[in-house]
């Protein structure tokens, strides 16, 4: 289990000041010019000899997508966007950091985007996090007020700002190209790539997209090395991770933990075990609604890193842990999702937009058991025609929940439609 | 939303920023470089809504269009777009309910039941004095603290049926009940006992 001594966000939980003064206390904003006068490559080195992985979900490792921004500018100025468009249900852990530990973030803002060569950093928080935003914004102002952003950043001479920028409800604005779009003042729907951001962005100019935890990990990381945070976790599943625990657990919370931690050891430790005890547990979606569900017998051993959990056909996407006990109506949390999926669709790619609505009604009905057995299979195969045949991933996150219900609960869907064949026949009786 | 659900009846003929929202809208302008007004776009009709009581009239779509000088038809599908713009009338507490899977898990049923028994709406209704409307939303990106839903501008957590009617009433009383968790713990702290940061608090 992590230490104290080694967790980066040591105000999770609000209970000291996230205000500047209580960030300083807590080590942020310390020497912070030093660090930009080791110069741009050193800080882009550093990153990737941690081995951070994205921290949104997709798990590319941070310091290489950060060395694809240019070097030599053509004229057009460069940008760091973060993602703070939290919305994959499970996922609770940007709104803590920024409004419990907002310094983190902006002083990541700047270490990060000086090392791209950044004039600016936007920060796209979702709309329904008002007090959030409000939180994050106090802090910027702080960061000004202090001269430690704006015109003379920290007194090293570089200009760099941050700007707030509140979406207004649309999921799909958490795909990179899409939260470009929507930055531009357009409809939230995914650009086609290439070209990828770092070489036309936002306005048309170079562009990294990082999440809210990424770039708030990058201070601490600098300030205690790449090789203490290397050191954490397992090779190239490095660091420290704020996981989300929801759902049929005893006391559910976030906790930042060591990568690479048993999935059963994280909910035992910090979440007061499964309702009714682990073997009660039915199964678990270990990284936000797009990965594949767990049944009870791999959750017994998983690790909880990228590689352990693609090697057991799901994912550690945002570590949003989604525990469910032995009472869940396990179709119809899964349907749920289905239907999240239509309602978030932006409606571009035909696959999706047609694709997520037939599958949200299809598992409407095997909810009630209303279908054919051979109709599983043809969910199945209509989630692969969706998968991979669509502009972004949104299409695939929709398709997955339902590969992984049919993978571990056929039974379940089969049981189910012929109890509703038995009800139907006595009906007719 | 489709343009045929918009209720011609409410629409007002015009719509200006009072000056103040004014001077806001031209601080959102200002973020962005030069000549990439439309950016603004999003905060712009933010502010309109606000200041209209809650929904977003044709009129300040208009506006904002001329504002940003862009052509009408990109606002409105920017306005249709995103869920929070609300194109047609809503109670003065706008009700969200998640329902999403982490939250119907620890019993968001419970919190639909409980805005049925304090206010009688069920979602998508609102109630005849326009002081409530309930509507069901997806994830709200507060899981740990599930069920949950949000109020104007503030969440309420960890609810059951008893606390969503508490809340409810609080507020038909004309009172402001407090935000965040209604159970006894501090943010998404695990209830019961910190099990990490003891020694930072």
């Amino acid at each position: 289990m992590l230490n104290d001594k080694d967790r980066i966000f040591t105000n999770l939980y609000g209970l000291q000041s996230p205000g500047l003064d209580g960030a300083r206390a807590r080590g942020d904003w310390d020497g912070t010019a030093d660090l930009m006068g080791k110069g741009q490559d050193w800080i882009v080195d550093e990153v990737k000899a941690s081995g951070l992985r994205g921290r949104g979900g997709a798990g590319f490792p941070t310091g290489l997508k950060m060395s694809f921004m240019p070097k030599e500018s053509d004229g057009r100025p460069q940008y760091l966007v973060v993602n703070a468009d939290e919305g994959e249900p499970g996922t609770c852990k940007d709104r803590e950091i920024m409004r419990h530990d907002p310094h983190k973030l902006v002083e990541g803002c700047l270490l990060a985007g000086f090392a791209m060569r950044a004039e600016a950093a936007y920060i796209y928080i979702r709309g329904e996090f008002y007090r959030e935003a409000e939180a994050l914004q106090s802090a910027i102002d702080e960061a000004y007020a202090a001269g430690l952003i704006g015109e003379n950043a920290s007194g090293t001479g570089y200009k760099f700002d941050v700007y707030v920028h509140r979406g207004m409800g649309a999921y799909i604005c958490g795909e990179e190209t899409a939260l470009i779009e929507s930055l531009e003042g357009k409809k939230g729907q995914p650009r086609l790539k290439p070209p990828f951001p770092a070489n036309v962005g936002v306005w048309g100019c170079p562009t990294t997209v990082n999440n809210v935890e990424s770039i708030a990990v990058i201070p601490t990381i600098l300030r205690r090395t790449a090789a203490w945070f290397a050191g954490l976790g397992r090779e190239n599943n490095t660091g420290t991770k704020i996981f989300s625990i929801s759902g049929h657990v005893n006391n559910p919370c976030n906790v930042e933990e060591e990568m690479g931690i048993p999935l059963k050891e994280l909910i035992e430790k910090h979440a007061g075990g499964v309702r009714g005890g682990w073997d009660n547990l039915l199964a678990v979606i270990p990284g936000g609604s797009s990965v594949p569900v767990l049944p009870k017998r791999i959750c017994d051993t998983v690790l909880m890193d990228f590689d352990s959990l693609k090697a057991v056909q799901s994912g550690l996407g945002t570590a949003a842990v989604i525990v469910m006990d032995k009472s869940t109506d396990i179709v119809r949390a899964i349907a749920r999702l289905s239907s999240f999926y239509q309602h978030e669709s932006c409606g571009q790619c035909t696959p999706c937009r047609e694709g997520t609505g037939w599958m949200a009604r299809v598992m409407d009905r095997m909810v009630r058991g209303e279908a054919e057995p051979e109709e599983i299979d043809s969910l199945l195969d209509v989630t692969k025609q969706i998968e991979g045949h669509t502009i972004c991933a949104l299409g695939d996150a929709a398709a997955w929940p339902i590969q992984g219900l049919i993978r571990h609960f056929r039974p379940e869907l089969e049981a189910r439609i012929a109890a509703e064949k038995e009800a139907a026949r006595n009906r007719v009786a | 939303m489709s343009m045929s659900d918009i209720n011609t009846a409410d629409q007002p003929a015009t719509f200006e920023f009072s000056p103040e929202n004014l001077e806001e809208a031209k601080k959102h302008i200002a973020k962005y470089p030069e000549g990439r007004q439309a950016s603004a776009v999003m905060p712009l009709l933010d502010i309109a809504q606000r200041q209209f009581g809650g929904w977003l009239p044709q009129a300040a779509v208009r506006h904002v269009a001329d504002m940003l000088d862009m052509p009408v038809i990109r606002v409105l599908e920017v306005a249709s777009f995103y869920t929070m713009y609300n194109l047609n009338p809503v109670g003065k507490n706008f009700v969200q309910v998640c329902t999403t899977t982490p939250c119907w898990l620890r019993g968001s049923d419970e919190v639909v039941s409980g805005c049925k028994k304090a206010l009688g709406l069920k979602p998508g209704e609102s109630s005849e004095d326009g002081e409530f409307t309930v509507i069901e939303v997806e994830c709200l990106g507060a899981c740990a603290n599930a069920p949950m839903m949000q109020i104007g501008d503030d969440y309420y957590e960890d609810l059951d049926e008893a606390s969503t009617i508490k809340v409810l009433e609080a507020l038909k009383a004309g009172e402001t009940p407090e935000s965040g968790p209604q159970s006894d713990r501090k943010g998404s702290e695990p209830a019961g006992g910190l099990t990490s940061l003891q020694e930072n608090t």
